[in-house]
């Protein structure tokens, strides 16, 4: 019997995917370690505390809400210090949270405040006698790593999408807490944030990911891309290395080693060639869709389904062809 | 400004890795290694700033075994002004224990910034920057794509999924470096000649407890052989028909 803390992480008052799978991760540990309490921590402005009752379908037993006016942007240093003070003052078998951007921030302070080991990026989670065994893809995605984690607590960051949230049906008893150390007392300070766009789903989110290349030609010719992920009313939209590089896109959309890693139900491959560079970021997705003029492009090798041909004329019949079978579901 | 850069030998990325007979680390048979790319970054990014804004001083440091010096001479070759290696056999893979070693040594450095790729390519952790800058009981910007320091302060830019944030923090403090931010430079042939005059020291690396440790290492399972379904527009129906019925993802 142990108890394991939660990161729930929110934005303005909704939470995050990633907050559910890390609590449908800490769930599955606690029941395999004997039983023990899920609790979730989940700071934000006033009325954060709503998002209580979806932590419990997941496996909350508790949800410690922290509420305070000063979190209307993600404030790092006042989670870090609450999230460290609950860890001090009861003790927790691990600490899970999700390895986002918020994640990658929070969790390595947390395990340096607390001395506590720290894995990150992790895909799978089991408990092996007194230590914890983790998965966790290195090498940018070539190498699958498996590490032992010793000690009575550690920090264990999940990769987005590498757990599914699952409903477990609890109904999560809520506690409110304060705040270890007051936003306005940060050092570093969100000055402002830039939604990326209207609707637009996040590349570690979306379960559909449609990504162009270099054989789009030209930067206007990524309306065919757009027009397509449209179609399908779920994705987002991807692009290579080569055309971040190039500018017709910004670099926050860039798939692959050194840009995002993404594992989506569906990845379509317009005009990509598949460098080794591109399919580190894509290649762990579920299905593979690829159109190439070029029958010898490396990209045919890991698409589960290819359509040689010019994109400017299959991207818009498939565009068109989904609009249909979409209408007619 | 004093900058300090913490750097790390890994090995070219585009490699074909296999997994050595001990299952336990990759076969660097054959392998070519040179500075990481993030941390190439973030040597690119401490010399364009003590460029602009005059007389600084930029230290590069690496923990590692003797192998690592090739690495911090790289940096210097870039403009780096001294290097200093923290000794060891083998760098641990726990984030934690390696962040000991650099913060014990960074402590009292009288640095205005310390800078740090995002994760090294090798272990991919995303750990130590952050962790030393909280251990040095400094702010810290985790992956910054936009670094500007002006009076004493830093304005950062990250990315958030689907958003991005324009973040201030007062100096000292720390900045892990993405992607993007800034092109590094290839090493002059002067730049060369003159990295090899320059001092480099070597201390013991005191490392923290190894807590996290490798228990094995696995290539990822291979996807199935690639087909091609067909040429052309023609082969959509097809398309449609094999994701709604076989993939049932429409």
């Amino acid at each position: 019997m142990a108890n394991v803390l939660v990161f729930a992480e929110t934005r303005g008052t909704a939470l995050r995917k990633t907050a559910l799978e890390a609590v449908t991760a800490a769930r599955a540990f606690v029941d395999a370690i004997g039983g023990g309490e899920v609790h979730a921590l989940v700071a934000g402005p006033s009325g954060v505390g709503a998002t209580a009752s979806q932590l419990g379908e997941h496996g909350a037993d508790v949800v410690l809400v922290a509420e305070n006016a000063g979190l209307e942007k993600f404030d790092r240093e006042s989670i870090t210090s609450t999230i460290a003070a609950r860890a001090t003052a009861v003790s927790y078998r691990a600490i899970f949270l999700g390895f986002s951007a918020q994640g990658r921030d929070v969790g390595p302070r947390v395990a340096a405040k607390l001395d506590l080991p720290i894995v990150t990026d992790v895909t799978e989670v089991q408990a092996a006698g007194d230590a914890i065994v983790v998965k966790h893809p290195a090498y940018a995605n070539k190498v699958i790593v498996t590490l032992q984690v010793s000690g009575p607590s550690a920090v264990i960051a999940i990769r987005p999408s590498a757990v599914t949230a699952t409903p477990s049906a609890k109904t999560a008893k809520v506690e409110t807490i304060a705040l270890a150390a007051e936003p306005s007392a940060s050092r570093v300070v969100v000055k402002d944030v830039v939604e990326g766009g209207k609707g637009k789903i996040d590349l570690g989110e979306a379960p559909v990911i449609v990504s162009g290349g270099r054989g789009l030609k030209a930067p206007e010719n990524f309306k065919l891309v757009e027009d397509l992920a449209a179609a399908f009313g779920n994705a987002a939209v991807g692009a290579t290395r080569a055309v971040t590089d190039d500018g017709w896109r910004p670099h926050s959309d860039q798939i692959g080693q050194t840009g995002r890693q993404v594992s989506p139900q569906l990845y379509v491959a317009v005009g990509i060639s598949g460098a080794i560079q591109h399919l580190a970021g894509m290649r762990s997705s579920k299905t593979i869709v690829a159109i190439n003029k070029d029958k010898e492009a490396p990209i045919f090798k890991v698409a589960d389904y290819g359509i040689v041909g010019d994109v400017m004329e299959v991207v818009p019949a498939l565009t068109a062809a989904v609009k249909e079978a979409k209408a007619h579901h | 400004m004093k900058i300090a850069v913490c750097i790390k030998r890994t090995p070219d990325s585009e490699s074909r890795f296999k997994i050595a007979s001990s299952q336990t680390a990759i076969d660097e048979t054959g392998l070519k290694f040179d500075i990481d790319d993030f941390a190439s970054y973030a040597v690119e990014v401490a010399l364009q700033l003590n460029e602009k804004q005059g007389p600084g001083e930029t230290v590069v440091y690496a923990v590692g075994p003797d192998l690592v010096q090739e690495t911090l001479r790289k940096a210097m070759s870039m403009g780096a002004d001294r290097a200093v290696q923290l000794k060891t056999d083998a760098v641990p893979y726990d984030g934690i224990a390696v962040a000991k070693a650099l913060a014990a040594e960074l402590k009292g450095g009288g640095y205005d910034l310390v800078l740090f790729g995002k994760h090294a390519f090798d272990t991919s952790g995303g750990i130590v920057g952050t962790a030393t800058a909280e251990l040095l009981g400094i702010p810290c910007v985790t992956a910054a794509t936009k670094l500007e320091i002006a009076n004493g302060r830093g304005t950062a830019r990250r990315d958030l999924e689907g958003a991005a944030e324009t973040v201030e923090f007062p100096l000292p403090a720390a900045v892990t470096i993405d992607e993007g931010i800034a092109r590094p430079r290839y090493p002059s042939l002067k730049g060369i000649m003159a990295a090899k005059k320059k001092p480099l020291e070597t201390k013991p690396a005191q490392l923290g407890a190894a807590r996290v440790t490798v228990k094995s290492m696995d290539l990822p399972p291979e996807r199935p052989a690639g087909r091609i379904i067909g040429e052309g527009a023609a082969a959509v129906p097809e398309l449609i028909r094999l994701l709604q019925t076989e993939a049932k993802v429409l």
